[in-house]
């Protein structure tokens, strides 16, 4: 059942992943914010030895042209981890407001609303950001711009359809009788209602949207050279088979960047989002027996 | 009075550190229906579902429940599987549930007896047809073939109970049978159930919080509350004479008044 | 009552499942349009001169060159004529001359295809299997230690960028270890076999040649699995909780008071009625190998799609992309009907009304 404005406290939610993700993440925003300051090398300088391996001048070795690893790696936090919080931040914004004005009003904004969500959906994202990201122009910009593009939809249709359901409630109905305006009904009585589902889909899309600008910029797309983008350094280590440090690392940055989101966003689901998650019917069971014969009055029988 | 085929004795269930039944001892004996009553949450299903051994994993089982000589609580899962739908069968609520609405009703006819019958494919077809037509479904050779979104609510309840004789178990659970079933079709599946247990010398345990069908087909009747019995005896005397403020509270509150079967008149 | 439900009704004249694919049929053609509105509207309306990013810079500054290009597409009419002569274009197979090959796009992208369908038909069973397996015991298990073990792995499928897996899987089992085969679908001295489905497994298969299938199944098995693990991750936390969904169902219940043994129950009701809710995401699972294979298939040099969309990328050239998309969002539509038809016939109360 949905209650009025009252958003589950997380008290379940000290998961042994969902800190650990915690930690991971909270470290690499430190490191994307203090790296320029401590980092041995300039990002872009080119003045070390060529593909040198991983030792002790140069912790994780140096690419093609001479530049440190490790520096650029460091950097590469401050690039990516901020362009994907804003990306989908952005993102939420548009979709949420989009969603929750066509679930509430209906009709004809509803209508295109969907049909275009139904046209971004009806391609695979990376397909439909590359193509975008290239129609574009190739920048890091435009590939914020593409991934936008192809993550709205989600919030739009989450929203949505929670929008939907809530409209029917009765203190929503209630209000709408008191004349309470549309904008007041939406953000008293349906804003806190949607925000824990809204929220599990953000934490997880930050995951997403760093893998989609990484892998854009790995097609060219996205952080130009001489940028030191993760995703750009993958890129660059094809042409160096041989020199393995060159793409595994920035790969096990992105790897953990993600995963640290995956496990808070995840373990955050759990508690804010039972239903997708299957908690609920999970914890149905346990009661079932009583709750299912036993409740049910003979009058609800030809509902069944 | 005839032998006790399935003796509860002292039984305890509790979820975790919650006791949901404190100590409920039944009889269940051939040919005869025993009823038990109670309202939601009084601990009635989980009983039946216990004997079964269907319960979740965080439910916590105790006392005894025998079959003939065959201690069921803490039986192991292969020695349960051999009893399970071979020597006690169950009826649940709503067949739209119970039944899988992807599977053939001659399939979910047929696959127990297969492997607890051993017959082939042919034989526990045969077989199948002769229990749907006992249960009085309409053609019952084409019933085989088709899903049970296919057959009105009565239908599939007959099917469902079907299904849980086809073993010829010795014991028949029925979770309240006709609670989802409309009210026109009702009296069928209990006349069906009825005759049933004689004809079969079945016990048949009639989980139940409705009085009125309790009334008419229930040999014995148990009455539960807060997961205690708290009051038993044959129909007569619980309808006639309850000894128990609790059960006088009920009985009141049948719509048409205590005693709408006093005395104990069949449905047929 | 029993009348009014009489078996055997008089057939109707059309089954139900015909209506309910004629619908889906209807909206797949729809979609069909809309993607190519998309293609059109990225093509025609970016900013810059689509001229110069259609022709490159070298042949946009031919006037000649450049007229004939604008007559030919029509870029002179309004818009609802651009996009019609667009359609036009399509119809007769033209997308366009790629850039980087020089090649009519269609002529590259009908070679790549079956490269493409050949390593994501591969990757979406390996995940299926896998997935299926994992979801079922962490449902199961829930709670348990597998389950979160089941948990970790998806999640870590979901978080690994699978263009960093296939660089390193291909330098530590290729070049490493030297257990996996070189890049690219065979190996340099087999000639592929002739040409049935362009699938090189089957058509060696079809030929009867073994020593040219295990080769081409080397070659498949590294990208399958890089492709394979975020598809996985993604199956598998959903598999999870449509099973868990079903376990909670009276029908579960039933089949275990039959007496059922675990394998039984597991396969014919529990998988079963868990089918449909699995067999949608497997068709939203197909969208993200897809979306995979253009981020994989290069490191393989793997003749796909997937590279060709690298190389067009990393080249601009636009004509190439374009095409990449249009027929991938092809492919996704023609996944996703496929999936409604596998839908009408697992489900009988859409197959039978």
């Amino acid at each position: 059942m949905i209650r009025r404005r009252r958003l589950p406290i997380p008290r379940a939610w000290v998961s042994p992943l969902a800190i650990l993700g915690i930690v991971i993440a909270i470290a690499w925003v430190i490191v994307a914010i203090t790296a320029p300051l401590w980092v041995p090398y300039e990002p872009n300088a080119q003045g070390l030895p060529r593909l040198q391996e991983p030792g002790v001048d140069t912790l994780l070795g140096t690419d093609a042209v001479g530049r440190d690893v490790f520096s650029r790696l460091m950097t590469g936090a401050s690039v990516t981890i901020p362009l994907a919080l804003l990306l989908v931040a952005v993102s939420l914004v548009l979709g949420t407001v989009l969603g929750a004005v066509a679930g509430y009003f209906g009709g004809w904004i509803d209508e295109v609303l969907m049909r275009v969500t139904d046209l971004v959906m009806a391609f695979p994202t990376v397909i439909l950001a590359m193509v975008v990201a290239a129609s574009l122009g190739p920048s890091l910009f435009n590939a914020v711009l593409a991934a936008i593009v192809v993550s709205w939809p989600a919030y739009a249709r989450v929203t949505r359809s929670l929008v939907l359901g809530l409209r029917q409630q009765n203190y929503v109905l209630a209000g709408r009788l008191l004349g309470f305006s549309p904008l007041r009904s939406l953000l008293v009585d349906i804003l806190p209602n949607i925000a824990g589902p809204v929220v599990v889909l953000a934490t997880l899309d930050v995951g997403t949207a760093i893998l989609l600008l990484s892998g854009l910029s790995f097609l060219g797309l996205g952080a130009q050279p001489p940028t030191a983008e993760w995703g750009s350094m993958i890129s660059s280590a094809i042409q160096n088979f041989d020199a393995w440090w060159i793409g595994a690392f920035p790969g096990l940055a992105i790897l953990t960047v993600v995963l640290a989101f995956n496990f808070i966003g995840d373990s955050l689901r759990d508690v804010l989002d039972p239903v997708s998650s299957g908690e609920r019917q999970a914890a149905g069971v346990a009661t079932a027996p009583t709750a299912k014969s036993d409740a049910a009055p003979s009058g609800t029988a030809a509902a069944s | 009075m005839s032998a006790t085929v399935l003796a509860i004795d002292g039984l305890r269930i509790a979820f975790g550190s919650t006791p949901v039944v404190h100590d409920v001892t039944l009889d269940l004996r051939a040919g005869r229906v025993q009823g038990l009553a109670g309202e939601s949450g009084s601990g009635k299903t989980v009983t039946a579902m216990s004997v079964l051994g269907l319960l979740p994993r965080t439910a916590s089982v105790s006392g005894s429940i025998r079959l003939g000589t065959t201690e069921l609580v803490g039986l192991r899962r292969k020695q349960l599987n051999e009893v399970r739908g071979r020597r006690i069968a169950m009826v649940f609520q709503d067949p739209s549930a119970s039944l899988h609405p992807q599977l053939t009703v001659g399939h979910q006819l047929t696959d127990h007896m297969r492997r607890h019958l051993r017959l082939d494919r042919r034989a526990a077809k045969a077989r199948a047809a002769e229990l749907l037509d006992r249960v009085r479904v309409p053609d019952p050779e084409g019933a085989l073939h088709r899903y049970p979104h296919q057959f009105s609510g009565g239908q599939r309840q007959r099917i469902a109970i079907a299904v849980a004789l086809a073993c010829d178990p010795d014991v028949l659970l029925a979770d309240e049978p006709t609670t989802a079933l409309d009210v026109t079709v009702q009296a069928g599946v209990l006349h069906l159930l009825r005759n049933l247990a004689i004809e079969r010398d079945l016990a048949v345990l009639l989980v139940t919080h409705d009085l009125g069908v309790m009334s008419a087909i229930a040999d014995d009747v148990a009455v539960m509350r807060h997961g205690v019995v708290v009051e038993a005896g044959t129909r007569e005397q619980v309808f006639r004479s309850p000894a128990h403020e609790y059960t006088r509270t009920l009985l009141a509150a049948m719509p048409d008044g205590p005693g709408t079967n006093p005395e104990g008149t069949d449905v047929e | 009552m029993t009348l009014a439900h009489a078996p055997a009704p008089a057939r109707p004249t059309r089954s139900p499942l015909v209506g309910y694919l004629i619908r889906r049929l209807g909206t797949s053609v729809l979609l069909l349009f809309g993607v190519t509105i998309v293609t059109f509207v990225l093509t025609n309306l970016v900013p810059g001169d689509p001229v110069a990013a259609a022709l490159g810079e070298g042949a946009a500054s031919n006037p000649q060159t450049v007229a004939a290009y604008v007559e030919r597409y029509g870029l002179d009419q309004p818009l609802p004529l651009q996009y019609l002569a667009y359609l036009g274009n399509l119809m007769q197979g033209d997308l366009g001359t790629s850039l980087t090959t020089g090649r009519p796009v269609t002529t590259d992208l009908a070679a790549a295809v079956p490269a493409t369908v050949e390593i994501a038909v591969g990757a979406i069973l390996v995940s299926l299997v896998v997935s299926v397996v994992l979801g079922t015991l962490a449902a199961y298990r829930r709670g348990l230690v597998t389950d979160q073990v089941v948990r970790v792995v998806s999640l870590v499928g979901l978080s690994v960028p699978t263009f960093w897996l296939a660089l390193v899987a291909f330098n530590f089992f290729f070049l490493g270890l030297g257990i996996a085969p070189g890049s690219g679908r065979l190996s340099p001295q087999y000639t592929p076999p002739p040409t049935v489905t362009g699938l090189y497994s089957v058509d060696f298969l079809l030929n009867g040649d073994s020593v040219g299938f295990f080769d081409a199944m080397a070659h498949l098995a590294l990208p399958v699995f890089v492709l394979s693990l975020f598809t996985i991750g993604l199956l598998t936390r959903f598999i999870r909780t449509s099973v868990l969904e079903v376990l909670d169902r009276d029908f579960v219940r039933a089949a275990r008071a039959k007496g059922l043994g675990g394998g039984r129950i597991v396969l014919d009701y529990v998988l079963r009625g868990a089918s449909l809710p699995i067999l949608t995401v497997v068709g939203i699972a197909f969208g993200s190998l897809l979306s995979g294979t253009v981020l994989v298939e290069a490191v393989f040099a793997w003749p796909g799609l997937g590279t060709y969309a690298y190389n067009s990328a990393t080249s601009l050239d636009l004509p190439g992309v374009m095409g990449v998309g249009l027929v991938v969002g092809v492919i996704y539509l023609v996944v996703n009907f496929v999936v409604d038809l596998l839908y009408g016939f697992l489900d009988p109360r859409v197959r039978l009304g």
